[in-house]
């Protein structure tokens, strides 16, 4: 019997863990994939939100702000890339500067410090590859950049260090109550909790209804996306909003905390929560809507396209919250957009609403900082000899485009929560990410991993699950 | 370890080799070739089938045979050779040497420097997020060179069923390769109204096997969550675009990508090396050193080859001539512009030293389509130096054309090279 049983190991189902397992408690992480990240974290526009764009008064607007608080010491203190990098949010005709007001008074309602309305000319100043078209804009400096695989692996790898396990490639079939709280089914066993925290992204609409009779629906929302080469990440400074409509904040352009140019995402409801594939219209979209915003963007470096499916509820807001009909079932639901950034907030608030109904004691010799992957290209010259006198693995470039050594490799093979596909090498390692996408690389690196995991080189998985039992 | 160097030449594959090989019979003695593999060759040692080296050794032999031959005498003439070893950045200093930065289990993070840097780094192939095929990304779906090399060096079996996107030569090589396991290769669809590969290939490889070659034809989606399930193929009209309706689907579990290779410039361009956009590699003067001064380019860095005889000639030259900048320093001279004209995409080089003229001058280049019955012609203002018939031009097969040091003394304006159809 588990204490807290987390369906979903997204950054917010990542994220909880790393909160409840600093209590004496029992937690166990399930999900359907055989890595952590693999739903809706792992395709979105990796932003830090300021907080201006949410409701007050919504749980959105204050998980936000949180979120945006909490990440810059989580990412010193867990070793991921996070950076600073501000925001400007546009318009386009002098009709919208009540728009971008409008965003002012929300953010300033959310607490969000520094916001500024500014005019396009200041505006191009600071961002010269911004539209002539832009008449003013709204400066949020402590909008930010992570990386949202990275940060996700560091809150699933804190979680474990201090004892919460992960079950993987484990998918919930089915869940029950009974006297002492819940009996999740699923593809390999049974396992029993006391509470359930229900984190599951697209599907958490699935699972809230097997144990409730209120139903809640979430609506894949897709949004595409156009990665550029590391030689555009220097076309903007900052993430470059447009003003929002109802169906979200519109197309932005970005750097990447990896120096890569990003733009995207559309907007598009659909009913296929499997259905993560571009468009010949999504990707013209994002083409024909970032170009509005800035200057030439140079759309033939794009050296990758992709979807990600954000979950959206009916009511707007965030659904996190005891089912009422279902006590110690803890919905954690509805999480889209800002919810990479609230996901630490979220843990804290999830905490929260479980200590209501288990008592919850911090443990003695919680380890609160995580050593992540050493990434050889970002050490200095003498750091780069030394690791290689001691590890001469580390003097082996697999990929050459974003300079992973094989040392990387092996490390995220072999660390807990290790990568067991191609997919879970490059979240990790970078190996793969960059101009030549793993066309060099890819038969080395499956060969570590085959070697690693004992399968033949043609088993190795880009991602999914291993029929085998791998993991 | 030594850490200083006359030449340095980066990349071990046939251009990397030849260069050595070039430079030392031209009489240079401190050379070192830097390679990322552990062994020589480069991409050669996944193209085991044959039909290399007709022109320079008058026989067919295999991409790791060819290879071996050039091994061999780089091992004969005692040319250093360090292999597993990473370039990070080239950077020319003030006082005219280049600082060649390099990753390797032996040596560490180093800096090593060279008078001379011959840049051979080859070519990488367009992925497929760089041909915005919208879809799925599922497992299954590889650039042909990595199909090759896992099919041919690591013994994978990646599929049975097959749909090849770009007719480019691995792609045509690959088609035959795959049925030869055990596949079956259901259609390679081009895009373009001609093959990119090499005539020869599309016989011996999909005419031969009967695999169809559908032209004018693209990828227009691909279905699969994890593991690929089909593609559709449409029809495009004459500006490339997929035309509604002419959409077919093919069950597959196997996409290869053959649409083209591009340079593998990113040292260049970290050393400041002007990139001519039509071929992404350096421009060049017709002794292939680029914009920085002893800092020269050969080989598919320099300009997709269809041939690695042509490479081989090529890199050879290369060798030579930074040789003889490490023996005379900088050439001096008067230099006029190579143009591409009518129905020439771009020249290699992109300029000639008139002062200077060897006994035989390159120019090489591609043409801008199909084209029957024209006349190849070169001339210098209002002298003609080059006029050649010819019954078919493809953009498939670099042309060379050898001007003698008699044709070209003289010549004092830019030299344009261009397609002039014959009046009939």
């Amino acid at each position: 019997m588990k204490d807290v049983a987390i369906i979903g190991a997204g950054a917010v189902g990542c994220a909880a863990a790393m909160e409840f397992a600093q209590y004496d408690l029992s937690v166990c992480v399930i999900d359907k994939e055989s890595d952590v990240c693999e739903g809706t974290t792992k395709a979105n526009s990796a932003i830090v939100h300021a907080g201006f764009d949410t409701v007050p008064g919504t749980l959105k607007a204050r998980l936000n702000v949180r979120g945006s608080e909490l990440m810059q010491g989580l990412s010193e203190r867990l070793d991921f890339a996070y950076k600073r990098n501000g925001a400007m949010v546009l318009c386009f005709e002098e009709g919208g500067i009540s728009g971008l007001e409008e965003l002012l008074e929300r953010g300033e309602k959310n607490g969000v410090k520094g916001l500024k309305i500014i005019s396009g000319d200041e505006a191009r100043t600071i961002e010269p590859a911004l539209s002539d078209e832009v008449r003013a804009a709204l400066l949020a400096p402590t909008s930010a950049i992570v990386c949202p695989f990275e940060m996700t692996l560091a809150f699933a790898e804190n979680a474990l260090a201090n004892g919460a396990e992960f079950r993987l490639s484990t998918e919930v079939t089915g869940i029950e109550r009974t006297a002492a709280g819940y009996l999740i089914k699923t593809t390999r066993g049974d396992i029993e909790a006391k509470a359930v925290i229900n984190a599951a992204g697209v599907y958490a609409d699935k699972l809230h209804n097997m144990v409730s009779g209120t139903p809640l629906t979430v609506t894949p929302r897709r949004g595409e996306y156009m990665l550029m080469d590391k030689s555009a990440g220097s076309t903007v400074e900052r993430t470059i909003f447009q003003l929002p409509t109802k169906m979200g904040k519109g197309i932005l352009v970005t750097p990447t905390v990896h120096g890569n140019l990003l733009a995207g995402p559309t907007a598009e409801n659909i009913d296929d929560k499997e259905n993560t594939a571009t468009t010949s219209d999504g990707l013209a979209e994002v083409r024909a809507k970032g170009s509005l915003s800035v200057k030439n963007i140079p759309w033939n470096k794009v050296i990758t396209s992709f979807t990600g499916l954000r979950a959206v509820g009916e009511s707007g807001d965030f659904v996190i919250e005891e089912c009422a009909d279902a006590p110690c079932f803890f919905d954690a639901a509805c999480i889209e957009s800002p919810g990479l950034t609230s996901a630490p907030a979220i843990g804290e608030y999830l905490c929260e609403l479980v200590g209501k109904r288990l008592p919850l004691n911090k443990k003695e010799g919680v380890i609160t900082k995580r050593k992540g992957i050493t990434h050889f290209a970002a050490l200095s010259r003498e750091e780069q000899n030394e690791l290689i006198q001691r590890e001469p693995a580390y003097g082996r470039i697999v990929c050459r485009c974003e300079t992973v050594t094989e040392g990387e490799i092996l490390d995220a093979i072999d660390r807990p929560l290790g990568a067991t596909t191609l997919d879970g090498v490059k979240r990790r390692t970078r190996a793969g990410m960059g101009r030549c996408q793993a066309g060099f690389c890819s038969p080395t690196t499956m060969a570590l991993i085959a070697e690693k995991l004992g399968i033949k080189i043609e088993d190795v998985r880009k991602n999914g699950v291993y029929e085998s039992g791998v993991h | 370890m030594k850490n200083e160097y006359n030449i340095i030449i980066i990349g071990g594959g046939p251009a990397g080799m030849a260069a050595a090989i070039g430079a030392r019979q031209a009489g240079e003695e401190d050379i070192l070739i830097l390679e990322r593999d552990s062994v020589p060759g480069g991409i050669l040692n996944q193209c085991i089938h044959n039909g290399f080296g007709l022109h320079t050794f008058n026989e067919e032999l295999t991409g790791p045979e060819y290879a071996e031959r050039f091994a061999n005498k780089v091992r004969e003439l005692e040319i250093p050779f360090e292999f597993d070893t990473m370039v990070l950045d080239v950077t020319p200093l003030d006082n005219g040497k280049k600082a060649v930065t390099v990753i390797s289990a032996a040596r560490g993070a180093a800096t090593l420097t060279a008078k001379a840097v011959i840049l051979a780094m080859g070519c990488r192939e367009r992925p497929r997020g760089a041909l915005n095929i919208p879809g799925f990304r599922p497992q299954g779906v590889y650039t042909a060179g990595t199909a090759q090399k896992l099919v041919n060096l690591e013994g994978a079996k990646i599929g049975k069923e097959v749909v090849i996107l770009g007719s480019g030569d691995i792609g045509l090589i690959m088609a035959r390769r795959m049925t030869m396991e055990g596949a079956h290769v259901a259609a390679v669809a081009e895009l373009m109204p001609y093959s990119s590969g090499l005539k020869r290939n599309i016989v011996q490889c999909l005419d031969d096997y009967g695999i169809p070659l559908l032209l004018s034809h693209t990828v227009v989606d691909i279905k699969g969550k994890e593991r690929l399930e089909g593609v559709y193929i449409a029809k495009v009209d004459e500006k490339n675009t997929p035309i509604k309706g002419t959409e077919e689907f093919y069950p597959c579990d196997t996409l290869l990508l053959s649409c083209g290779l591009l340079p593998e410039n990113e040292l260049s361009l970290g050393a400041g090396v002007k990139i001519d956009p039509r071929t992404n590699g350096a421009f060049v003067s017709d002794d292939l050193e680029t914009s920085i001064e002893g800092v020269f380019s050969c080989g598919n860095v320099l300009h997709v080859h269809d041939l690695v005889d042509y490479v081989s000639e090529e890199s050879t030259r290369a060798g030579e001539n930074a040789a003889r900048y490490i023996r005379e320093g900088k050439r001096g001279g008067v230099s006029v512009n190579v143009n591409a004209g009518n129905g020439v995409r771009y020249t290699v080089p992109s300029k000639i030293n008139i002062s200077a003229l060897p006994e035989k001058t390159h120019i090489r280049f591609r043409v801008t389509g199909v084209y029957k019955n024209v006349s190849i012609v070169i001339r210098s203002g209002q002298t003609e130096l080059l006029r050649r018939k010819s019954r078919i031009l493809v953009p498939s097969e670099m042309l060379d054309i050898i001007l003698k040091r008699e044709k070209l003394s003289g010549v004092s304006e830019d030299i344009d090279v261009f397609i002039e159809e014959v009046q009939s």
